[in-house]
């Protein structure tokens, strides 16, 4: 390898798990970390540590210019993003290069070219990975869509092109709905954002969510099987498995197949995840997006198929060319992670930070527990909720979720809120335990099933 | 009239404005009502409404746009 140092650009779990990594390879380790951070265990595992200024993100982990000076000032080789911050800002990227030293991610211009939307569905388009059935772009009147509507099948998503975060758009069921939204979506689009151009796309009515992770070298390129993270809150994923539920075999192929001519067609180099929704009805699965760094739930994959990615990561970045090959790689039984976070789901996930009174973590074969708490932890309330990643192994799905029972049990964290409660819940109920889950069950679940456990609770 | 203090409920970044290009929620000098929004505080990367509390005039910050603030800790005063 030639990087013999690294320093680490992020924080919490995440900066913990990148240290370890690096030192498992010998390398040396720099934390940079916030005012508010002084006292975290990333800091304190790291052969050396660099503040960067005050605890807002913005004037710490995402100041860039701070960041660049702390890693010439340490001399290291090489910068590791970790996710979320400035994981996937390309210009980041390419100072870290221009300053001489190795970006532990793929180059700036692969995370400015799959980081656009529309760019991300044309490379999609040309590996013949399939996308969302829907209007190329912009539709230019109602016979065109109507033409295209038909084409795509109803229930159709009628969008405003220049919408966003799940504002401007509408469902039409048949053509007659359709011929009578169009117009009115067309109106309020105008009205609303001061562009009345719409694009049309399917409704996928019970999705889920399922991701490959991808390994390449720039000439070499692997999968490490999928993900599937369809339990999600306000769009942010809550508990995640490997492999995914009950797929077909002949589907998976087809999936992960799609994922590495992806990354075959842009030379991808680092560790990657391609991003699906995968209709259960039909069994089709269409392309959302591409993250361009490590992800959260990435211990999943580790747990199944035995590769550490982190590692990885470090080794492709460091100018080692893959030293798996595909027929390398194979599922051993299911994982599931549970995102600890630092809120109270009984009160509508109230935010928690504080101080950590008593931390018992289970222990025992297939259990990990990735964390960066330790006892007398203040958390600080300028960072994200994420806590620690509790992952449990099982021979399969229902011997894992037994042990992840019993291990959700054994896990104490004493001194703030956290949703521990709701994961012991999901771990028991009988939808999950059958697989019967899809992107919008948790949301309506929270408030049947977990309210009358709130209730059940509070009467107790 | 006396001074009085409106406090940050929670610890937090404190943002005086709705977002960045946004004007301030309040300006030094304005009067409040009980019920008006002088700030937000991200708490966890989920912003919470700060409220005066109280009627008053001639509010004062003393703590600055984006600064990290402890829950209790003293954003503005009012003379009320």
């Amino acid at each position: 390898m030639n990087i013999r140092s690294v320093l680490i650009a992020n924080r919490g779990e995440i900066a913990v798990r990148i240290v370890r990594a690096a030192k498992a390879l010998g390398l040396r380790t720099v934390q940079v970390h916030s005012q508010a951070d002084t006292d975290s265990l990333a800091v304190k595992l790291a052969d050396a540590a660099v503040e960067i200024g005050p605890p807002p993100a913005k004037k710490s982990y995402l100041n860039i210019d701070a960041i660049l000076a702390a890693a010439k000032a340490a001399n290291v080789d090489a910068v590791h993003p970790g996710y979320g911050f400035l994981a996937e800002n390309a210009d980041f990227a390419d100072a870290v290069t221009a300053a001489g030293m190795t970006f532990v991610g793929p180059s700036g211009d692969a995370i400015r070219l799959l980081g656009d939307k529309v760019m991300a569905r044309a490379v999609a388009v040309k590996a013949g990975v399939p996308t969302v059935p829907g209007s190329d772009g912009r539709v230019a009147d109602l016979a065109e869509a109507v033409a295209i509507a038909s084409d795509i099948g109803f229930p159709v998503m009628v969008k405003a092109a220049a919408g966003g975060g799940g504002r401007g758009i509408r469902i039409a069921h048949d053509a007659d709905e359709f011929a009578r939204l169009f117009p009115q979506a067309s109106a309020e689009a105008a009205a609303a954002f001061g562009d009345g151009g719409l694009y049309l796309e399917k409704v996928i009515e019970r999705a889920r969510h399922i991701e490959v992770q991808i390994l390449g070298d720039g000439e070499n390129f692997v999968h490490c099987f999928e993900r599937e993270c369809s339990l999600q809150r306000r769009r942010q994923k809550v508990w995640e498995e490997a492999p995914a539920i009950g797929l077909p075999d002949d589907v998976r192929s087809r999936l992960c197949e799609s994922s590495v001519a992806l990354a075959r067609q842009v030379g991808y180099s680092s560790a990657g995840t391609v991003e699906y929704l995968y209709d259960d009805a039909t069994q089709d699965f269409y392309f959302i997006e591409v993250n361009t760094r490590i992800q959260v739930e990435h211990p999943v994959t580790e747990m199944v198929s035995g590769i550490d990615l982190v590692q990885a990561m470090l080794r492709i970045a460091g100018g080692e060319k893959l030293s798996l090959r595909q027929d390398d790689i194979r599922i051993h039984g299911h994982a599931i992670e549970c995102r600890i976070n630092a809120e109270d789901p009984y009160k509508n996930f109230m935010p928690w930070p504080g101080r950590i009174g008593q931390l018992r973590v289970p222990e025992g074969e297939g259990i990990r527990f990735d964390t960066m708490l330790f006892e007398g932890y203040q958390v600080p309330p300028f960072y994200d909720s994420l806590l620690g990643k509790l992952i449990v192994h099982g021979a399969d799905r229902a011997d894992c979720l037994a042990r992840l029972q019993g291990a959700l049990k054994e896990l104490v964290i004493t001194g703030i809120a956290t949703t521990i409660p709701l994961h012991a819940a999901l771990a028991s109920d009988p939808s999950v335990g059958e697989g019967r889950t899809h992107t919008r069950f948790l949301e309506p679940w929270l408030e049947t099933d977990f309210a009358a456990l709130k209730r059940a609770r509070e009467d107790a | 009239m006396s001074i009085a203090d409106i406090k940050s409920p929670l610890p937090g970044v404190f943002y005086r404005k709705p977002s960045p290009e946004s004007p301030p929620f309040k300006d030094d000098g304005d009067a409040v009502k009980p019920d008006d929004v002088i700030g937000l505080v991200e708490v966890m990367k989920s912003f919470h409404e700060v409220r005066a509390g109280i009627a008053g005039v001639g509010i004062r910050f003393v703590v600055e746009d984006t600064d990290a603030v402890m829950a209790g800790q003293t954003l503005a005063e009012v003379q009320a």
